[in-house]
């Protein structure tokens, strides 16, 4: 019940900023996609180990996030509720990799750890500017960014539709729920015996619904195609969004801007 | 699977691979009949819901959830079950960073090819043309077995031919295969009671939704298995691959990848890294002038606050940006 709600709830905070108005949200859907794509490539594309040399790119979804309007606070709780899988696959890391990299101090420190530091470091640089992007495109940006890139109609027709009901039935899965909750005093979530009923009448009622969408998207003009309301325009601001981030990607993939502020300001001492 | 465990290679490589299928279905679909986007979009909201609800499983103590893409397999028919996982994990993608941009291509595949393109023949296979309910709960959870333990696979290969986890292919696989027998276990029952449960409430689905692509046989599995040996394939050469010109040549002066084949490429990749680690005395990244061995604390440290002050310089910026936003004009 806990997962419904934070569900719809962040599903609905989301869509909220979406419609906000900044220069991020302005920027052409298509643009931002490329961008986001760039990003991760540049981001999983260093060595295992590295850590500090990851950090000149916390700037674009900080960028994306103040420029936006995303809260910051908001976008660390929904890594936080995502990270589980990729911190269990790398936290054998460390028990595996014990080969001493460098010591500060008494403290030696493995090349396990910093593999699990690394991949802690991308989950937060990659996952946080992907939500950072949708929060400032919303679902009809990014459908209309999509066809524009070539994706076939059923998909993106398929995308805006799943997103459309998702607040309906999410709503009336979480009433199902409430339900139960309140006829029964145990605790935890229903039994499986339970679920396969609860679960079914949902799709009775989604069966049901979709009959009468139908008729209704019929009786409205429908013809499979989802028409988008502003013609997209990949104007210069687009362009310069798309170049001038890729630029600082693949500087910042050849120049460590960390290790040379370090040296900077340790003045190279050992 | 998710992007900091992906190499930029395997992400490229399962994206290939997931847009050829998502392709593949969605021309399928261009010759369904009209109708189909309201059901499959309200569908693709159901089983979202359906996915969010925890139940407890009778007598373990813990809880499970339904995946979802064999019973849309069975309701929809493998093509539009396709199009309707690939919208679900994108949105889970995009909205609840779960997964990534990069690793939505491998999540299409591992949760969304597999169970429509392998597991659904299969159960059409097993549960033949009209099944008694028992034997449609055997193929139901045959199929989500296999299914299941195929997807676990994908993720143990693409997380060991990126070479991020040190976790060895070998133990991630002994992991990975028992933890998921348990959970297709439950989803083929589950899967295979919702369907008699609409059997029952509405026979005209019971068959299988309309049109359900009966012709997803034989060809199909061929083009699939087809397909996930060349994938191997590429797998396995961006695995020998990863590494860069340099690191590839201290490997084969130091023997490191002596071996050749195709199978071993992927363990010969993760011991070539795990052998460089052990050589390499500084952290690679950080050597602006390529340090003497007596630098190696200097170089450590001037990482760990050069890191920290890119970081501090990051926020910064953001603050400096807001601050202008909120200013006039």
């Amino acid at each position: 019940m806990a997962d419904l709600q934070r569900a719809l709830l962040g599903l609905g905070r989301l869509d909220e900023l979406a419609r906000g108005e900044s220069p991020v949200h302005r920027i052409d859907p298509r643009a931002k996609v490329a961008t986001g794509l760039f990003f991760a490539a540049a981001v999983v594309s260093f060595d295992r180990t590295t850590v500090a040399a990851l950090m000149p790119y916390a700037f674009f979804p900080v960028y994306l996030a103040r420029r936006g309007g995303v809260p910051i606070g908001f976008l660390a709780r929904r890594l936080a509720v995502a990270m589980p899988f990729a911190l269990a696959v790398a936290l054998p890391n460390p028990f595996f990799d014990r080969a001493e990299v460098f010591r500060v101090g008494p403290v030696g420190v493995t090349g396990g750890w910093l593999s699990l530091a690394s991949v802690m470091v991308r989950f937060v640089l990659t996952a946080g500017a992907a939500l950072a992007l949708a929060a400032t495109t919303g679902i009809s940006g990014i459908c209309r960014g999509l066809a524009g890139l070539g994706v076939p109609r059923a998909v993106v027709t398929q995308l805006l539709l799943l997103y459309r009901y998702l607040f309906v039935l999410l709503e009336e899965g979480l009433r199902t729920l409430r339900a139960w909750r309140l006829r029964s005093f145990a605790p935890g979530p229903p039994p499986l015996r339970l679920f396969v009923p609860m679960a079914g009448r949902l799709l009775l009622r989604t069966l049901d619904r979709s009959g009468r969408l139908h008729m209704a998207m019929l009786a409205r003009g429908f013809d499979g195609r989802v028409h988008a309301v502003r013609p997209l325009r990949f104007g210069p601001r687009d362009v310069a969004f798309l170049a001038g981030w890729t630029f600082f990607f693949a500087a910042a993939r050849w120049v460590d801007l960390s290790a040379w502020l370090g040296r900077l300001a340790t003045g190279g001492l050992p | 699977m998710a992007d900091a465990l992906l190499s930029p290679g395997v992400g490229a490589v399962m994206w290939g691979a997931a847009a050829a299928g998502v392709g593949h279905a969605a021309r399928r679909l261009r010759s369904a009949p009209e109708g189909r986007a309201s059901l499959m979009g309200v569908l693709g909201a159901f089983v979202f819901t359906a996915q969010m609800i925890n139940f407890a499983i009778p007598g373990t103590g813990s809880s499970g959830h339904l995946v979802g893409g064999l019973l849309l397999a069975v309701l929809l028919g493998p093509h539009a079950a396709l199009v309707v996982m690939t919208s679900i994990l994108a949105v889970q993608a995009l909205f609840f960073a779960d997964g990534g941009l990069l690793a939505l291509g491998a999540n299409i595949a591992n949760m969304g090819l597999v169970p429509c393109y392998v597991a659904y023949p299969l159960y059409r296979r097993l549960a033949g043309a009209d099944p008694t309910p028992a034997r449609r709960a055997a193929a139901a959870v045959a199929a989500a077995v296999a299914g299941c333990e195929i997807g676990a696979l994908g993720v143990v290969l693409e997380t060991t031919a990126s070479g991020i986890a040190s976790l060895p292919a070998g133990t991630f696989l002994l992991l990975m295969l028992p933890i998921h027998l348990p959970i297709g276990l439950v989803e083929g029952g589950v899967t295979a009671a919702v369907v008699s449960y609409l059997a029952q409430a509405r026979p005209e689905w019971a068959a299988g939704g309309p049109a359900s692509a009966a012709g997803a046989g034989r060809g199909l599995l061929a083009a699939v298995a087809a397909a996930a040996v060349v994938t191997g394939g590429c797998l396995a050469w961006t695995a020998s691959d990863l590494p860069d010109g340099l690191e590839w040549s201290v490997a084969r002066v130091t023997g490191t990848a002596g071996e050749a084949g195709v199978a071993g490429a992927v363990s010969r990749a993760h011991d070539l890294f795990s052998g460089l680690q052990e050589r390499t005395a500084f952290l690679p990244g950080y050597a602006f002038r390529s340090p003497a061995a007596g630098e190696r604390l200097g170089t450590s440290v001037s990482g760990l606050v050069g890191g920290g002050l890119t970081l501090a310089l990051a926020g910064l910026f953001g603050w400096a940006i807001s601050r202008r936003r909120a200013g006039p004009g």
